[in-house]
């Protein structure tokens, strides 16, 4: 089988500061995988790669089998173009910490936005299929709030529907649920465990050990920029086998 | 009133007073009483001038060309902005590089010296041709032909105003946050569509203020066409007082015109904000005649 994300010694630097040094990392269609790890260990950027928001200074990088960014050819790379990265990721979601959603549109302008403009899908099919997402994730009666109406719970769940809509094979989430209240927390990770139930792939930057433990089919942990310790996640929250995995989670558990 | 037992009771103290406010408030009225009888009494004001012109076939000409001028250079200047912007903003440092110089020629050199080059192109260059650099040439007309006057006003002032523009969007665009352009970015946008969809929609609330001001500018700005001989508004009332020697009444007539027309803009401007403003308000949107019809009768009825 195909893996979903298959990293293979990423490396990625910003001017001098080293912030991936040898990432591996795969993720196999329909797991879960949640990344841990102190701040400034490299988690958003591992992430932000994954889609080439962020450009890898060496390694290799596969989604579903092909290389992002690039392509290959007698053994030679060739960079893609604007749009052939656009292409590419049509096919993975994300959602952010800070959720990012169009200010200037309403809740289901958001989510219609990317079928109609990148897939144009014509309009009447990406509003019927909009409503649906938004009545997914708990928003029916919200559709037609601007974001700047909406709790933040419930301004991430609209982002999750707007990526959602794209259709994505692989889910990314950078600390989905780190800019909210306590009491909002929870709305979120049940519309994210329902995702995880019907088979989504995803890969989870959290700070929620519970949601790791109890949706997570693997848990990463990640330190100064390479992956310290890899496993199930109660192996690794129970048994954690790297002394800077304890001392990290003896710190947040 | 009444006061409810359940409700504290109202602050009952003596407010603030603020006699120097009514001093000013009086000298005011004074000066303002003292202004509205020099200008009904004063005959220098020629009144009754004033109405026979302020509908006059040149005035209106003028009035005409003043509408026109503003209108097709401030498009220029938008449009040129608009893409000496996004140039400025390219990762291409070459077309990064040619904007800045643009820029900085034209908002750097006098317009009326821009508007003469213009104007005087013939001289310069007899015959424009396009074709390849030291190769064949395609086409060529004579200057002067190509660029009248009307078209060397067009150039001078839409040009010159497009450097302005490009500040304008320029700030606009970077007033926009990075994680929208990322948002759109990972939703499989194109640059293009990112730009065009999710950041001039929101650049508008920052560019349409300063965009008011500089088409309420070039209104008046558009009346230094007279160096290279064109005719506006002020220049059409130059011309009738010129002859007839009521200076004052007709640059009253002009002065109305342009009042006139501000206003207008101001109030295009006023809804033109609302439009880009939307969802980016906090709570729940103004009143406002569309967002009320398209809210569902029970909501209407809250
Ligand atoms: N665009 C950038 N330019 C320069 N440095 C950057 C950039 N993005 C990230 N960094 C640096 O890279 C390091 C890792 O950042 P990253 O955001 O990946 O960490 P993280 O593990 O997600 O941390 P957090 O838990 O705080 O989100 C940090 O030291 C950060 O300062
Ligand atoms: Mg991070």
């Amino acid at each position: 089988m195909t893996p979903m994300v298959e990293a293979l010694g990423i490396h990625k630097s910003f001017g001098a500061t080293r912030v991936l040094r040898g990432v591996d990392l795969v993720v196999q269609p329909g797991e879960v995988s949640c990344v841990i790890g102190p701040s400034g260990s490299g988690k958003s950027t591992l992430l932000r790669c994954i889609n080439h928001l962020e450009r890898i200074d060496s390694g290799r990088l596969r989604v579903d089998g092909h290389l992002v960014g690039y392509r290959e050819r007698n053994g030679k790379l060739y960079e893609m173009r604007e749009s052939e990265v656009a292409h590419q990721r049509r096919d993975i979601g994300m959602v952010f910490q800070r959720f990012n959603l169009f200010p200037h549109k309403t809740a289901i302008e958001n989510v219609m936005e990317a079928p109609v403009v990148v897939r144009r899908q014509d309009k009447a099919a990406a509003r019927a299929r909009a409503v649906e997402l938004l009545d997914r994730v708990g928003l029916a009666d919200r559709r037609d709030n601007y974001p700047a109406q909406l709790s933040g719970g419930q301004q991430q769940r609209v982002a999750i529907a707007r990526a959602l809509a794209m259709s994505p094979r692989l889910m990314l989430f950078d600390e989905p649920t780190s800019a909210l209240d306590p009491e909002l927390v929870g709305e979120v990770l049940d519309v994210m465990r329902g995702l995880a139930r019907e088979g989504m792939t995803m890969v989870v930057v959290t700070h929620e050990m519970g949601f790791a433990r109890e949706v997570g089919d693997a848990l990463v942990f990640m330190d100064e920029g390479v992956v310290v310790e890899h496993g199930a996640p109660r192996e690794v929250l129970g048994n954690p086998q790297h002394e800077r995995t304890r001392s990290f989670l003896s710190k947040v558990l | 009133m009444t006061v409810r037992p359940d409700r504290p009771e109202p602050m009952n103290a003596v407010p603030v007073r603020h006699p120097g406010r009514w001093v000013a408030v009086a000298v005011l009225a004074v000066l303002a009483a003292m202004l509205v009888h020099t200008v009904v009494t004063n005959d220098g004001f020629g009144w009754p001038v004033v109405g026979d012109y302020l509908f006059s076939p040149p005035v209106l000409n003028g009035l005409k060309n003043t509408l026109i001028l503003t209108i097709l250079s401030m498009a220029i200047g938008i449009v040129g902005g608009v893409l000496l912007a996004v140039m400025r903003l390219s990762p291409n440092w070459i077309l990064s590089a040619v904007a800045a110089v643009y820029i900085w020629v034209f908002r750097g050199t006098p317009l009326i010296a821009q508007l003469l080059f213009w104007n005087f192109l013939s001289a310069l260059y007899p015959r424009l041709s396009l074709g390849v650099p030291f190769g064949p040439e395609f086409v060529s007309f004579d200057t002067n032909q190509l660029i009248n006057q009307f078209a060397a006003c067009l150039l001078g002032l839409g040009l010159n105003e497009a450097a302005y523009m490009a500040e304008i969007v320029r700030g606009g665009i970077a007033s926009v946050e990075h994680g929208q352009t990322e948002a759109a970015g990972a939703l499989g946008m194109s640059r293009a569509q990112t730009l065009r969809r999710i950041v001039l929609p929101q650049a508008m609330r920052v560019i349409i203020p300063p965009t008011g001001n500089e088409t309420i500018s070039m209104l008046k700005t558009s009346s230094l066409v007279v160096v290279i001989g064109y005719f506006e508004l002020l220049t059409s009332v130059q011309r009738i007082y010129s002859v007839n020697f009521q200076t004052i009444p007709l640059l009253i007539v002009a002065a109305l015109w342009y009042l006139a027309l501000t206003s207008i803009l101001s109030v295009g401007q006023g809804f033109i904000e609302r439009r880009y403003g939307r969802g980016l308000q906090t709570g729940p949107p103004g009143p406002s005649l569309l967002g009320f019809l398209r809210r569902s009768p029970e909501e209407r009825a809250a």
